[in-house]
């Protein structure tokens, strides 16, 4: 059975040859088949690997190559639940990013299925490995083929600078991210997770294990776009391709959480163990600064796309917070969380597809009223904004509520109100735009300067034939994205089984033991969290509730008794402006805000977790 | 943020992170003073055990060599992102390049290369591409390997450009060709691992027999992925030249004057 | 003891960075790119350097000789071709940025805002 590890990324690997190497030969029609079919196939693997993972570490040496006394010779895949659930979740939303594709993207040759397909392995690896420097292949390896699929639609500007300033700023993280592991090598020897984790709990930590973890988070930070990590974002995923986009926001963002957690619980936590509660308290700080202040860019935007854009930071932060807390209760809450979540945003994308297809903008005020003939997808995006404000049953109800109980027990009950804010405030601005598109309310407006991409070159259908209607294989992906969001919060033992899953991750000793020396270590037995209580409903009604309410006063208001004195709402408009303005598109300050970050996160490491 | 700002905001920020990266340095070993458990190990037992004379080869293709598979797969999905990259543009510049032809008569406007020159360049090609396979298939006895002799193929093709003229090199360099043989390169090393499951049990386990030390075809599966290698970088690094040269060149037809 | 390879990494990592952050030419920008990814190339050789070590390649040393450690050496292998075929896709985009925005300054792209 783990043989299933490596095939998990080989088949994707090989079949991305196979296309690109036929590409003269084989048909468009083939290539969609293809790379369907793959997709599916290693999604498959990965769910078998994920329920294989719930009994024991799957833990295998390519090549064979088994340790010796404790050291590393090889390379080791090693699977824990919540790596092999975020690499099935992965392959779920390519497999349907490919079935949207379908019809939406011209492309060149089999160029873009190849690329889909690398990006995919390259996710599935970089969540199953077992080796650091692995780690930093399968990051280079799925940033590669995002930057080309950013750039897709290269004839343009916009696409090109959003692929620039991502290319720039996640090279530096990567960069980064090496440094780190050249320090880690220099001290341990090593670069087996679990063997670099055993040496270095081994021996006080010193500024070289702080310079290593700064780097290394740093980098991860990057790509999981923590403020002030966070500028690149919003530039690609504005202009990307609608299918890409959904990955992105779905998976790739929280990857870069993942690796946190990873090496955290497999390298660091035996050096800086006793230092949890300062490490605790940095990150959620961080994440309720990354979960409150794009919340308000996100609120501002009218650009469909960017406005999501900035709910994936905001998310990212909600997440940190909920990775943060340090504890298996919220580690697992926060997996049920990000992948219910990760549904809701990319069918979000997926509807804003749709529209663009149908109207060729994405604007919100250019687009005023020209939804009403489009009931369904409609109803869908204004699921979705319901759904993103968690309301009940929604799998990012359960996750909400199960991270907010986690952190009530750690003593960080406040962050509920980050919560609610957070996810109260994006939500209506989805609501927002799907009463101002699908329903025509509200005044009509200025839009933005616009950077829009244009539609023409996105979609294959380019006459006005292909517009008239929506194609099914463009609202299967809705459909199936937001059932997958509501499955999240009513499958019974999900949330016993993530529970465990991050009580496995979290054991560094029997990772060590599963991983150096054989042991068939079992995954620990945990009792099923309690249900959502009366409380937990309230809460996720005051975000639902919120986000309509939010969504109807900016709708409205015109009409609105003026509740706020002028000079707070003009200097709240102020500074909302002056916040928006950092996101100047320069490249330039974007690397100076994230040496900003490396310093800030070092100085807080250092000065507390020694 | 004006670039003032930027600079307000990068001094004391670079600052800071420079202090912890030299802060971290400390932490290392004197300068040649390094113990690392991995690589002693890898040093004692990879001669034995794999009987490639070249640890470093025998670690990038058999130890490591699933990190390879990932490098390699980085490779060629960069040489796709660059088709797709240089795409339009190429689209754009073929009605330029029919008016570009007409002129073609224009004396002066095509840079000629000297005789000697030439005649130099294109002895060198055929050394080139036996220094390249030569660099390739003696990977595991000497350093070099897939990599580097896949590179110094490249240049091959480069040679021709600079020797001769850029039409010249399109028609001497086989494109279809060069694809699909990057691409199968792509895919030899998988499939090769893929073997590896197969016939030996494991995933990029070795499944030839080693062989004995110092001979050409010792290592195992090693030069067989080498040669892998070499056919995929020979054929990203030759299909990148090209597309960058295809802009360059129709670039500097755009100009006109040059 | 001689700590100077060390600092030349950290000295590469901090001009390539500032190089990165105040630079008006993409070319220019892409090269200092290269130049931080340069620190991790002689970081990582540093590190594995061992005082009178030889290569890691027993064709003709005997086989307990003393070595550098041959996994720095394979590291910095594939650090060299992830980082050149990143570097391929910055220029393209580069090359598309001047034909596109007309300027290769990257300050003057800026058309995403806010």
């Amino acid at each position: 059975m783990n043989h299933l590890a490596p095939l998990a990324v080989a088949v994707p690997i090989i079949a991305a040859g196979v296309l690109a190497a036929t590409a003269s030969v084989a048909s468009r029609r083939l290539a969609d088949i293809v790379a369907v079919l793959t997709a599916a196939a290693s999604t498959t693997l990965c769910a078998i690997l994920l329920a294989h993972s719930g009994h024991h570490q799957v833990v295998y040496w390519f090549g064979g190559w088994q340790p010796r006394s404790g050291i590393a010779v090889g390379i080791a895949f090693a699977v824990d639940p919540l790596g092999a659930g975020l690499a099935t979740f992965a392959g779920l939303i390519v497999c349907v990013a490919l079935v949207f594709s379908w019809r939406h993207l011209e492309t060149i040759s089999h160029v873009y299925h190849a690329l889909m397909l690398v990006f995919l392995a390259g996710m599935v690896g970089f969540c199953l490995t077992g080796d650091l420097f692995n780690l930093f292949v399968f990051f280079e390896l799925l940033s590669t083929a995002a930057y080309a699929l950013v750039g897709y639609k290269i004839d343009q500007r916009a696409p090109l600078e959003g692929s620039l300033n991502f290319a720039i700023t996640n090279s530096l993280g990567a960069i980064m991210v090496l440094f780190g592991i050249s320090l880690l090598y220099g001290r341990t020897g090593a670069l087996n997770m679990a063997q670099i984790g055993h040496s270095l709990a081994q021996q006080p930590a010193d500024g070289l294990v702080v310079a290593a973890f700064t780097l290394l988070v740093a980098g991860f930070f990057i790509k999981a776009a923590v403020v002030p990590f966070h500028f690149w974002l919003a530039d690609a995923y504005s202009v990307a391709p609608t299918p890409v986009c959904a990955v992105l926001s779905a998976v790739m963002s929280e990857l870069g959480l993942y690796a946190v957690v990873r090496i955290w619980w497999s390298c660091f936590h035996g050096a800086f163990g006793d230092h949890e509660d300062a490490l605790r308290a940095i990150l959620v700080v961080a994440g309720t600064i990354t979960a409150l202040i794009p919340a308000v860019l996100c609120f501002a935007q009218t650009h469909l796309k960017r406005m999501l854009a900035y709910a994936t930071v905001s998310y990212i932060g909600l997440f940190l917070i909920g990775v943060g807390l340090l504890t298996h209760d919220a580690l697992g809450g926060t997996a049920v969380y990000l992948v219910a979540d990760g549904f809701v945003k990319a069918s979000l994308f997926v509807c804003v597809g749709i529209i663009q297809h149908r109207r060729a903008s994405v604007d919100e005020y250019r687009l005023h009223g020209r939804g009403r003939d489009m009931p369904f997808t409609g109803a869908m995006f204004a699921i979705g904004g319901l759904a993103l404000a968690s309301l009940p049953p929604f799998g990012t109800f359960l996750g909400k509520s199960l991270v907010e109980d986690a952190a009530v027990k750690e003593g960080y009950g406040w962050v509920i109100v980050v919560f609610i804010l957070a996810s109260a405030i994006t939500g209506a601005a989805v609501l927002r735009s799907a009463g101002r598109v699908f329903l025509g309310l509200g005044p009509e407006g200025e839009s933005e300067p616009a950077f829009e991409v244009d539609e023409e070159t996105e979609t294959e259908t380019g006459d006005d034939e292909g517009r008239r209607r929506t194609p099914f294989v463009m609202f299967l992906p809705v459909i199936a994205l937001l059932a997958g969001g509501l499955a999240m919060g009513l499958i019974p033992r999900l949330p016993q089984a993530a529970l465990r899953g991050a009580a496995a991750l979290q054991d560094q000793a029997a990772y060590v033991a599963a991983v150096l020396h054989g042991a068939a270590g079992s995954v620990p037995h945990l009792p099923a969290p309690p249900p959502p209580t009366g409380l937990d409903y309230l809460y996720g009604a005051l975000s639902s509730v919120g986000a309509l309410v939010l969504a109807a006063a900016a709708l409205f208001r015109e009409r609105l008794p003026a509740l706020v004195p002028r000079p707070v709402a003009n200097g709240a408009g102020a500074a909302v402006r002056a916040v928006r303005e950092l996101n100047s598109g320069r490249v330039g300050d974007y690397v100076a805000w994230i040496v900003a970050g490396v310093t800030v996160f070092g100085a807080a490491f250092s000065l507390t977790l020694l | 943020m004006s670039r003032r700002a930027r600079l307000w905001l990068l001094a004391p920020a670079l600052a800071g992170t420079m202090a912890l990266v030299v802060w971290g340095f400390t932490g290392l070993a004197d300068f040649g003073h390094f113990q690392g458990a991995y690589g002693n190990l890898l040093a004692k037992v990879a001669v034995p055990e794999r009987k490639a004379t070249d640890i470093v080869v025998s670690t990038t293709f058999d130890y490591r060599g699933f990190d390879t598979l990932g490098e390699e797969m980085i490779l060629f999905t960069a040489v796709l992102g660059l088709v797709v990259l240089l795409r339009e543009l190429r689209g754009e510049q073929e009605e330029e390049e029919e008016a570009h032809d007409d002129q073609e008569g224009h004396a002066g406007r095509e840079h000629r290369t000297s005789d000697a020159l030439r005649i130099f360049g294109f002895g060198m090609v055929g050394p080139t591409v036996v220094l390249g396979v030569y660099i390739v298939t003696h990977g595991t006895l000497t350093p070099g390997g897939g990599f580097q002799g896949g590179v110094v193929l490249a240049t091959a093709l480069l040679v021709v450009y600079l020797a001769g003229r850029y039409a010249a090199m399109r028609k001497v360099s086989p494109l279809p060709l060069l694809e699909a043989g990057e691409a199968t390169g792509a895919m030899a090393y998988g499939l090769i691992g893929l073997g590896g499951l197969i016939i030996a049990g494991m995933y990029m386990k070795n499944f030839i027999d080693p062989g004995t030390k110092g001979s050409l075809l010792s290592g195992g599966f090693i030069p067989l992925l080498n040669i892998a290698v070499g056919l995929e970088v020979a054929g990203a690094f030759s299909l990148a030249f090209q597309e960058f040269l295809d802009q360059t060149i129709l670039l500097r037809g755009d100009g006109g004057s040059e | 003891m001689s700590f100077l390879p060390y600092a030349v990494a950290a000295w590469l990592f901090g001009v390539g960075i500032y190089g990165v952050a105040t630079s008006r030419n993409l070319i220019h920008l892409v090269v200092c790119l290269t130049v931080v990814q340069s620190g991790t190339y002689i970081l990582l050789l540093a590190i594995g350097y061992v005082g009178a070590g030889k290569a890691p390649i027993f064709a003709d040393i005997p086989l307990n000789s003393k070595v550098v450690d041959p996994v720095v050496q394979t590291l910095t292998l594939t650090d060299v071709v992830v980082e050149a075929t990143v570097v391929a896709l910055l220029l393209a985009l580069a090359m598309q940025a001047e034909k596109r925005f007309g300027t290769l300054d990257p300050d003057e792209l800026g058309v995403m805002r806010s």
